[in-house]
């Protein structure tokens, strides 16, 4: 195996950091809407979108990552509907990391919230006040997240089928670990 | 409603005798506003009240005879989110099943030059009076004139957001109110 099957350092510390905060947002996410509203329920929803803005920025900085650099190949021996698969699936990902916190970020100001990021940054509501479009763009952000949901759970099971049923060496590929030649 | 019209005739009484060149005192609810807003987790959320009787005899000539009384009703509150107008109704909020209304009754007015005007007076929410000291500026208008008016409430001082609420670093104790009067003159 050389350096080449392994993203670039930036990506894969990019990779990482945003799969913890979204491992972090997503089922606080959940559980905070049910919440009867308490002092708690508007600390949680402000850390929400505080780490959904964060997530938003990173994704942003991957995506862009993504453009400009060339990911490490797919071993030769993959047959195509999987490569094919992948393709879809990391496409799907990228748009969805970047539209899942923006479509929260237009859902709170639909809802006359403006977000300010870890209490600092405003940031500008891009639509005004509109109970039905908060109502709307709440049931895409749900949507948008149970869609990540399903594809994280195909990203994961597919990187540990190809890592351990077929004994690729598939994780080094979004590993920091020592180079190997 | 019977506490209203009450207030109406005990004001009409009382303001009967009093008779000058330009005196506004016929308030155009259509064009009078009360609006507040406050910080929660360093966010700024906009309210108001859409239901209000202002009363008011004001003439310019002699503004220490000045008088105004508002009487808001705290059901038609709009708390910037469905949710936050059903909880305010809560015993930890106005507790309005007890306390359905707030109001206002001027005591003093004073003149301030320049038609600004310090208008000290009682302010009643939740069972609790606290005197308000609130700056009012005049603008005299050819159909009705405006008057405008803000000041700072502390919310905590009226028993507004207890228990768990009194935690101000969520939501802030410190509530901007503004309002908007608009009167025709005779």
């Amino acid at each position: 195996m050389n350096t080449m099957l392994r993203y670039s350092p930036p990506a894969v510390v990019l990779h990482w950091l945003l799969a913890l905060l979204i491992f972090v947002t997503f089922p606080l996410g959940v559980y905070m809407h049910e919440l009867p509203l308490s002092p708690d329920k508007l600390k949680l929803y402000s850390y929400h979108k505080w780490i959904g803005i964060t997530i938003l920025m990173l994704a942003s900085l991957r995506v862009m990552w993504r453009v400009t650099h060339t990911p490490p190949p797919l071993p030769d021996g993959m047959v195509r509907w999987q490569r094919l698969a992948s393709q879809a699936v990391h496409g799907l990902l990228y748009v969805l990391i970047l539209a899942i916190p923006l479509s929260g970020w237009l859902m709170s100001s639909a809802k006359g919230f403006q977000t300010v990021w870890f209490g600092v940054l405003p940031l500008p509501d891009l639509i005004g006040k509109d109970k039905a479009l908060g109502d709307l763009l709440a049931e895409v952000h749900e949507i948008l997240n149970f869609t990540l949901l399903a594809l994280v759970i195909l990203h994961v099971g597919a990187a540990l089928k190809h890592h351990f049923f077929e004994r690729q060496p598939f994780m080094q590929r979004m590993g920091l670990g020592k180079k190997e030649r | 409603m019977k506490l209203i019209l009450n207030t109406l005739a005990l004001f009409a009484v009382l303001t009967s005798s009093a008779a000058s060149a330009v005196e506004y005192r016929t308030v155009l609810p259509a064009k009078s506003a009360i609006g507040f807003s406050f910080s929660q987790m360093g966010v700024s959320i906009k309210g108001g009240f859409k239901r209000f009787v202002a009363q008011m005899v004001f003439d310019p000539a002699k503004p220490e005879a000045a008088r105004a009384q508002i009487d808001i009703d705290l059901a038609s509150i709009d708390a910037g989110s469905s949710e936050a107008d059903e909880e305010s109704a809560g015993r930890l909020w106005f507790n309005r099943s007890v306390y359905p209304r707030a109001q206002f009754v001027s005591s003093q007015i004073r003149p301030l030059g320049n038609n600004r005007y310090e208008m000290r007076g009682m302010l009643t929410l939740k069972g609790r009076s606290r005197e308000m000291v609130v700056p009012v500026t005049f603008k005299p208008g050819k159909d009705a004139a405006i008057f405008d008016g803000a000041f700072v409430l502390k919310r905590l001082d009226f028993g507004v957001g207890e228990g768990m609420w009194a935690d101000v670093a969520t939501v802030a104790n410190e509530v901007q109110v503004n309002f908007r009067i608009a009167a025709r003159g005779k």
